[in-house]
């Protein structure tokens, strides 16, 4: 498995370029993390590669294992194996979590194979207890009326289930205290795998102590402006993007 | 009242009466022996009398209503300027083979049979229902009952056969809770139906299975007239279960029935509708029921498809703690539109309303609720819920809602509820970056909004309607 993001432009339906020329590449087995300053371009760089419509990419390319993702749907993208663990997940009335799950799942099965109920329930009880969720939330609608934390957990209650080669986290430790951070990276390093890629994405470097990244970049103006080993996120916890100053200027 | 069937099955019936209703697009070529021909005139009543051999007093009733048609005008005056385009010269009225409803789907003819068999009509017969009545453009080709309940009186034909061979419990009640007058299209109905059930329900017999009736229409221009009528006596409990498709076809169909039920003091009435009509369907029903005393009336209204449906189910609460309820599931595609809602008449005292109207709207699809909740001010006690929610799916479809809540006296207790919602794109993208293909997220999206409501429907129909609505959904995918 392996993401190469080359030289990747978009804009907003408008115009506006927020993505000036990323180029990324997260192999198999590698955890990536993407800091920068709000506004630089980076839940923009999820959104592009899950397919959201409302950027228009301009150039590069995106493949995933030479495959060129620009050439599949959303859907197709996540069946491929593209996970986005969504900074504000959406609510989805009257559909139970359980079902949603089971739903995403049956998308991958070919047609007339249907999912095993008991070990559907199974499988998902266990990663649940990973998550130190309660049962009750298969049958609460996806979302619906949960905490910020609650939110956070079910999306990687999603990751845990649909075994993506690639996970995106879009500001995973947003909005969470140090008790469900603890929970939540428990669940992402459950992930990490020989066989799959994780890239995170966050604006602090606490979310890094709790999922050792083995490379970090730097975000900035749409451009990733420097790259490191995990050490670079302790960098700019203490000194700030501050530090940077010198490559914003010329990104 | 409440009918667990879904216990008794297993899942190789479940499956073989999960049937796909994009097989309903078929037709076979016309064989009628009687074509009343298009148009509507004195003759054409004259003769569908002739040919059903109606009583006199049948011939005056039909005679009477086609007068009351030409005089009543199109209510295009509040509804959709769409009425107009029907075309009363085209359509042709009647249309039958000849033929008796046969008892055994062993002696109808075989594509009448073929039809019904691709619709999956006899094997829900076999799975779970008390009794079946398969109609066929005008007339009914199939009727059958279990044979217990002829023993306990129960009595299940088409209308031709009620009127004639029951008629001392027919006529009283025939065109009472719906008179001719009521508005335009339940004159036209009283003056060309045909086929449709009549049931009646001995005092205090209980009904375990539903009944079933189900609508096919077969013919270009044609338009379809049945006519129900239910009667459940004291103590009484039934279920009524109809379905409807059509082929489709260059040119539009009419579908105008008129359905009146009654329960008597202390009887439950239940009538569940899943209609699944073509896209160029007009679907013109007025359906009331009559609640006396302790009696509950409930219309359990799923609209999908169709070029044009009017239909807003009502109850006259008439008796002391009589209950009425109308739950209805709407979904209009592109060139759909879908005008339901509800009317309660309040008319005893302490009587119960419920209204719970779910509408969806895609693409192009228009939803209109127009509910009307009555209670007037010599009376106490009574209560009405009101509560109607819409779904828009994407910018360009519309919802209207028009509740019309007339409570006079302070005796009363109503509550409305009304709410508009969105599929966002958000949601969309959420579901899709799961796996779903848009088409699969907006019918999961969908089946989220109207899942309180489904668990109302038996089982073998809420399987169905969720199929309906993936297949609608799919297909509203460009």
């Amino acid at each position: 498995m392996s993401l190469v993001i080359n030289d990747l432009h978009a804009t907003l339906e408008d115009g506006t370029e927020i993505l000036k020329g990323v180029s990324l590449e997260i192999p198999a087995g590698e955890v990536h993390a993407i800091m920068g300053p709000n506004g630089s371009g980076k839940s923009t760089l999820s959104k592009v590669i899950a397919g959201h419509e409302g950027y228009v990419v301009t150039g590069g390319s995106v493949t995933l294992d030479g495959q060129d993702i620009f050439e599949m749907s959303i859907d197709e993208r996540s069946r491929a194996g593209i996970f986005l663990a969504f900074q504000y997940p959406s609510e989805v009335p009257g559909v139970s979590n359980a079902n949603f799950i089971r739903a995403a799942l049956q998308s991958r099965l070919p047609k007339g194979e249907e999912i095993d109920a008991v070990a559907y329930y199974k499988n998902l009880y266990s990663k649940m207890d990973l998550l130190e969720m309660d049962r009750k939330f298969t049958a609460r609608s996806v979302n619906e009326g949960f905490s910020g934390g609650e939110k956070k957990r079910n999306e990687i209650l999603q990751m845990l289930m649909l075994e993506p080669k690639v996970c995106i986290l879009d500001e995973t430790d947003s909005g969470l205290d140090i008790d469900a951070l603890k929970i939540v990276a428990k669940g992402v390093n459950a992930m990490r795998s020989p066989d799959r890629g994780m890239l995170l994405i966050t604006h602090y470097q606490r979310l890094l102590d709790y999922i050792k990244p083995d490379h970090v970049h730097v975000m900035a103006a749409g451009k990733i402006v420097r790259s490191g080993g995990p050490e670079l996120a302790l960098e700019l916890e203490a000194e700030g993007y501050e530090f940077l100053k010198d490559e914003l200027a010329t990104a | 009242m409440s009918y667990d069937t879904s216990t008794t099955l297993d899942d190789d019936t479940r499956e073989a009466i999960d049937i796909d209703r994009t097989k309903g697009d078929f037709h076979f070529p016309e064989r009628h022996k009687f074509d009343a021909g298009r148009g509507l005139t004195e003759k054409t009543i004259d003769y569908i009398c002739d040919v059903k051999n109606d009583p006199q007093w049948v011939r005056e009733f039909r005679h009477k209503a086609l007068q009351v048609f030409r005089e009543k005008p199109m209510p295009t005056n509040w509804a959709t300027k769409d009425l107009e385009n029907i075309d009363f010269d085209v359509i042709r009225y009647y249309l039958s083979d000849g033929e008796k409803p046969k008892r055994s789907w062993d002696e109808v003819p075989e594509e009448v049979l073929k039809t019904f068999e691709r619709l999956g009509i006899p094997e829900q017969e076999r799975a779970f229902l008390a009794g079946v009545e398969a109609q066929y453009d005008s007339e009914a080709a199939y009727s059958n009952m279990k044979e217990e309940l002829t023993k306990l009186g129960v009595i299940f034909v088409n209308s031709t056969e009620g009127l004639k061979n029951h008629e001392e419990i027919f006529r009283p009640w025939f065109g009472k809770v719906i008179p001719t007058s009521d508005n335009k299209f339940s004159a036209l109905n009283s003056a060309v139906f045909s086929g449709g059930s009549f049931i009646y329900i001995p005092k205090g017999v209980k009904l375990k299975q539903p009944l079933q009736a189900y609508f096919r229409i077969n013919s270009e221009n044609f338009g379809q007239f049945e006519r129900t009528l239910i009667i459940a006596d004291e103590g009484a409990e039934v279920m009524y279960m109809e379905g409807c498709t059509a082929p489709k076809f260059e040119t539009s169909t009419l579908h105008s029935a008129v359905v009146e039920l009654v329960a008597l003091k202390g009887a439950k009435i239940q009538y569940v509708t899943v209609q699944n009509w073509s896209s160029n369907v007009f679907n013109l029903v007025t359906k009331r029921g009559l609640a006396m005393e302790d009696a509950e009336v409930r219309w359990i209204d799923c609209n999908i498809g169709s070029r044009l449906t009017m239909k807003y189910p009502g109850v006259i609460m008439k008796g002391e703690r009589a209950r009425g309820e109308v739950i209805s599931i709407a979904l209009a595609n592109t060139g759909q539109h879908q005008d339901t809602g509800a009317k309660m008449i309040h008319a005893a005292n302490n009587t119960t309303s419920n209204i719970v109207s779910k509408s969806i709207s895609v693409g192009e699809g228009r939803a209109t609720y127009r509910g009307q909740v009555h209670i007037p001010k010599h009376l106490k006690g009574c209560k009405n819920n009101t509560e109607c929610d819409a779904l828009l799916i994407n910018t360009k479809s519309r919802t209207d809602t028009y509740p019309a809540i007339t409570v006079r006296g302070n005796q009363h207790a109503t509550q409305h509820e009304a709410s508009v919602s969105q599929v966002s794109e958000d949601m969309l993208f959420y579901m899709q970056q799961r796996g779903l293909s848009e088409g699969e997220a907006m019918s999961l999206a969908v089946n989220g909004f109207i899942n309180d409501l489904v668990r109302e429907f038996p089982m073998e129909y809420s399987v169905e309607l969720k199929r309906l609505i993936d297949l609608e959904m799919e297909g509203s995918v460009g």
